[in-house]
């Protein structure tokens, strides 16, 4: 009955300890699984294109002046960057431990839920900055070919810092979807039409036909990244005719920054709550 | 709290209206090995997975170390090694990082923690595949890597679900060996299993269910000579030399001892009169002959026998 190794019992590590063991498995699990180089290259092949377009044609709309530059280069596209990275890292990171039963090997463990889900968020968003950050080197690095390197405006910080925040809340949401869902599949199809399509259809169709501001939707919160690039800040409302002697009015909205931080703000918190209690309750049968 | 203990208080689960686990009550204290026995969906894994916190009890609780696995799982679950049900590691990391991963959050001191694995990626003989990656190795040899998962952070308690399923021959008589070690080391092993002659070798007590609910729990000895009368008393008697016919007239002779079937040179079953107390008998008059008695087990037929009549008994 007496115990060999009484002295070396070992300590469960407390949560917080055991969330930065999740985030640095998960995040070897990218790499080795090539999920991050995936994301990376397509990273670097949509910088690569931006750069050889803009190097060619020489579009006026680029080059004419430092925030047009930073305007149209970046906000066309991290938006685009920053979903897919959502959509890569997220899309099945609660799903997929079900599905695959790689859940079985994990909680049986005397860890708790909530620390798999925040270790593994964790993970998802350290990678999705890392991909951001390659992009802004590429950005920067051409906004110094054309207008030297003393030229970054104060705009773009802004902006870069607002990309990051839209990086959690996305992924704050496409977490909320893998954990709410058993299927890989069903989730990341869920998350990528919702952001890429189902998000912008709504916010158009409410904005022109209702005359609504659709502060409820997460990309129409987003688009101050690209609005304070634009100088002056565009008006709240725009509105014009659809055509010459047309009667129809369209309607475009133009979220404000404070509006657009309190949208992705929103949409973290209550997306990240409801997944980790969906995640807590959740079966592994 | 020193002896390693699970106990189930009126543990129930229902799916929607099926109940998987209906009322059990069941408390196992002590080192001991105690096989969980029952048809295919009978509801061992219902059972292993609310004592892990998988699944949420419908009503009831199960505790581990006297600590409510539902309420406080991570509490409960501090020194306890669990295989529920053939989970798959993640595909793309190494042997070593996976088990590093389990360790670490066992919390294995970081010193000893590379010792750790090294330690119990030996024990299930996967040393040769350390730093290759999960997703190319078969079946039975990523149970292997689950199984030392289990062993991982020496857990006082240690719950395995069919723990030899997909493993060779050799794969199952080495987890057999293993699970014969943690015995050895103070540790409570509950485990579910569908092969019979495994649990009698290394197990002490069984406990059976079925539909649910559990049927029967204690030694296997009294299992046995509850459930199978004419069975009552069959033991397996292994022996270090081969046996010479004069003592096995002998034996014949001994009080309590029905008749003797000699299975080879090494080992004969011996049917006995009675229960318990003529085992007892028997056996000291055994050790007195000097035969070089190594094993005297309820005999592994003798289990089966008792498993096919209590399972014939719900239908
Ligand atoms: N998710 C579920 N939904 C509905 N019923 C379920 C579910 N999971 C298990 N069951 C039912 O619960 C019962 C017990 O299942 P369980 O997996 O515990 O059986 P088992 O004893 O482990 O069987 P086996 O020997 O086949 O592994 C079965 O009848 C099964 O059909
Ligand atoms: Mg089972």
């Amino acid at each position: 009955m007496e115990k060999l190794n009484l002295g070396k019992r070992n300590v469960v590590p407390n949560g917080a300890r055991q969330i930065l063991i999740m985030t640095k498995y998960t995040f070897l699990d990218y790499f080795r699984s090539r999920r991050f180089f995936v994301l990376l290259i397509i990273a670097l092949a949509i910088g690569a294109l931006l750069t050889g377009i803009v190097g060619y044609f020489r579009p006026a709309s680029f080059i004419t002046s430092v925030l047009a530059f930073y305007s149209s280069w970046w906000g066309t596209s991290v938006t685009f960057i920053v979903i897919l990275s959502a959509v890569f890292f997220g899309g099945d990171a609660i799903s997929g431990e079900f599905q695959n039963k790689t859940g079985y090997f994990l909680v049986g463990n005397p860890i708790r839920r909530s620390s798999i889900y925040i270790g593994k968020y964790l993970a998802a968003f350290i990678a999705a900055v890392i991909i951001l950050a390659v992009f802004t080197v590429i950005t920067l690095g051409n906004g110094f070919y054309y207008f030297g390197s003393s030229s970054i405006p104060y705009q773009f910080v802004e902006s870069f810092i607002l990309a990051i925040l839209y990086t959690a809340s996305a992924l704050g949401l496409t977490f909320f979807f893998s954990s709410l869902f058993k299927s890989s599949t069903m989730s990341i199809l869920t998350t990528i039409i919702l952001l890429l399509f189902v998000f912008s259809l709504v916010s158009v169709l409410i904005e022109s036909l209702a005359n609504i501001q659709p502060t409820f939707i997460l990309t129409y919160g987003a688009q101050v990244i690209t609005n304070v690039l634009s100088n002056p800040y565009p008006p709240a409302v725009t509105t014009s005719s659809a055509g010459p002697g047309s009667h129809f009015i369209l309607t475009v909205y133009n979220v404000g920054l404070s509006e657009g931080i309190a949208i992705m703000l929103v949409y973290f918190a209550v997306a990240s709550v409801a997944g980790l209690l969906i995640f807590e309750r959740k079966e592994f049968i | 709290m020193n002896v390693p203990s699970i106990q189930a208080i009126s543990l129930t689960k229902k799916y929607g209206s099926f109940t998987a686990l209906s009322n059990l009550n069941i408390k196992i204290e002590g080192a001991k090995c105690v096989g969980f026995l029952g048809p295919n969906g009978a509801g061992k894994t219902t059972t292993l997975k609310l004592f892990t916190d998988m699944i949420r009890p419908t009503s009831g609780q199960a505790f581990i170390n006297g600590i409510d696995v539902h309420k406080e799982k991570k509490k409960a679950l501090a020194s306890v090694g669990t295989l529920i049900e053939t989970p798959q590691i993640y595909p793309s990391l190494t042997e070593r990082e996976a088990l590093l991963m389990v360790a670490e959050i066992k919390g294995v001191p970081p010193d000893s923690l590379e010792k750790s694995v090294k330690e119990v990626v030996d024990k299930v003989k996967m040393q040769a595949w350390l730093d290759k990656k999960i997703g190319k190795m078969s079946k039975g040899m990523q149970q292997r890597i689950n199984v030392a998962a289990a062993l991982l952070g020496d857990p006082e308690v240690v719950l395995l679900d069919e723990p030899t399923s997909g493993l060779d021959p050799r794969g199952m008589s080495e987890v057999r060996d293993i699970i014969k070690d943690l015995k050895k080391e103070n540790r409570l092993i509950f485990m579910s299993s569908h092969i019979l002659s495994e649990v009698s070798e290394m197990c002490d007590e069984v406990a059976m269910i079925d539909h649910g609910k559990l049927l029967a729990y204690g030694p296997i000895e009294d299992v046995v000579s509850r459930f199978s009368d004419k069975h009552a008393g069959v033991v397996e008697v292994s022996l270090i030399k081969p046996i010479k016919d004069s003592a096995l007239k002998r034996i014949r002779t001994i009080n309590g001892v029905r008749s003797l079937e000699k299975l080879d040179t090494r080992r004969f079953n011996l049917k006995l009169s009675g229960g318990i107390k003529t085992q007892q008998a028997v056996l000291a008059k055994l050790v007195k002959l000097n035969i070089g008695i190594i094993g005297f087990k309820p005999s592994s037929s003798a289990l089966e026998e008792t498993y096919l009549s209590v399972f014939k008994e719900t239908v």
